[in-house]
């Protein structure tokens, strides 16, 4: 009872959030909109036995992600009154193709294949299973290549967001390194007699 | 007990807002970002519930991939972006048409 009280507050309150990231005219109130629908997926996460995740989810989206929206929707200003001009011109099509998804998606969830059966229901693992022991268990044995994968991944976005936003002032002195290593004592020393 | 089709129901709204919020905020690049986050936290809820009813922790492994990729995603995403507010001083979806497409 507990558990279905949370999980409709959690889903419910993600919901409402989502719809709020979509609706909201100042592109900040988006952002803090997308904060609350992360942790309430925090939420669901930890009603599904998906402890790790849930904190992952935290502390990477709420924590880095957002920040860097954030942080972004800061340093670019963007104009509000153009940015909802014909702002409603698209919602039919949008709407219709969504709406179609949804109902389709619906259909398909509450269809007989995931109500009845074994997936229907499961009951909750116990309290010394141990979910951040599980996933390393096969995150580092059995997906080694895919984690290894990702950590390239992810290093290749660093660099690449730091060649991207890399910027060269022209009015300010630089050391031209290979020049000063390269440099030799003829090049600045001359002999003068006295 | 929940059932699983409950969660799906909540990563099918999710999902279906994504797209919505796609078409709605045309104009705002950010925004449509955001919406990309929404579809992304759908599929993961998704993936989460099946890896809890089908007692299988591969669905959870899947989670944290596409986590990793995402966050690359906005970073590199975010980094196009002020690189070209640089340049232009502008993001409009419609000043972005260098390339003809």
């Amino acid at each position: 009872m507990l558990e279905t009280t949370f999980f409709y507050l959690f889903g419910g309150l993600a919901v409402f959030a989502a719809l709020g990231v979509i609706l909201s005219a100042n592109t900040m109130h988006s952002v803090m909109w997308l904060i609350l629908c992360f942790f309430n997926a925090s939420g669901l996460f930890f009603l599904l036995d998906a402890e790790f995740l849930g904190i992952i989810l935290v502390l990477i989206y709420v924590g880095a992600v957002m920040v860097l929206f954030m942080f972004v929707v800061m340093m670019l200003e963007v104009n509000q009154a153009v940015k909802r001009e014909g702002w409603l011109q698209y919602l039919p099509v949008g709407g219709m193709i969504a709406l179609i998804l949804f109902i389709e998606l619906v259909a398909a969830s509450t269809s007989g294949v995931f109500t009845t059966g074994d997936m229907a229901t499961t009951a909750h693992l116990g309290a010394e299973v141990n979910n951040t022991v599980e996933i390393g268990k096969v995150l580092y044995t059995k997906y080694l290549l895919g984690f290894e994968i990702a950590a390239m991944i992810l290093l290749v976005a660093l660099v690449g967001a730091i060649v991207l936003t890399l910027r060269e002032r022209k009015d300010a002195k630089y050391q031209n390194i290979s020049k000063q290593v390269n440099v030799r004592k003829e090049d600045r020393l001359t002999k003068v007699s006295m | 007990m929940v059932p699983l089709s409950s969660f799906l129901v909540v990563g099918a709204a999710l999902f279906s807002i994504g797209i919505v919020g796609l078409f709605l905020n045309r104009k705002n690049v950010i925004t449509i970002l955001m919406c990309i986050e929404l579809m992304l936290l759908a599929v993961n809820i998704n993936f989460a519930a099946f890896s809890h009813f089908l007692g299988d922790i591969g669905g959870q492994i899947f989670v944290f991939f596409v986590l990793t990729v995402a966050a690359s995603e906005v970073a590199v995403g975010l980094a196009i972006l002020v690189a070209y507010y640089r340049q232009r001083r502008s993001i409009a979806i419609e000043d972005i048409n260098t390339l003809q497409g």
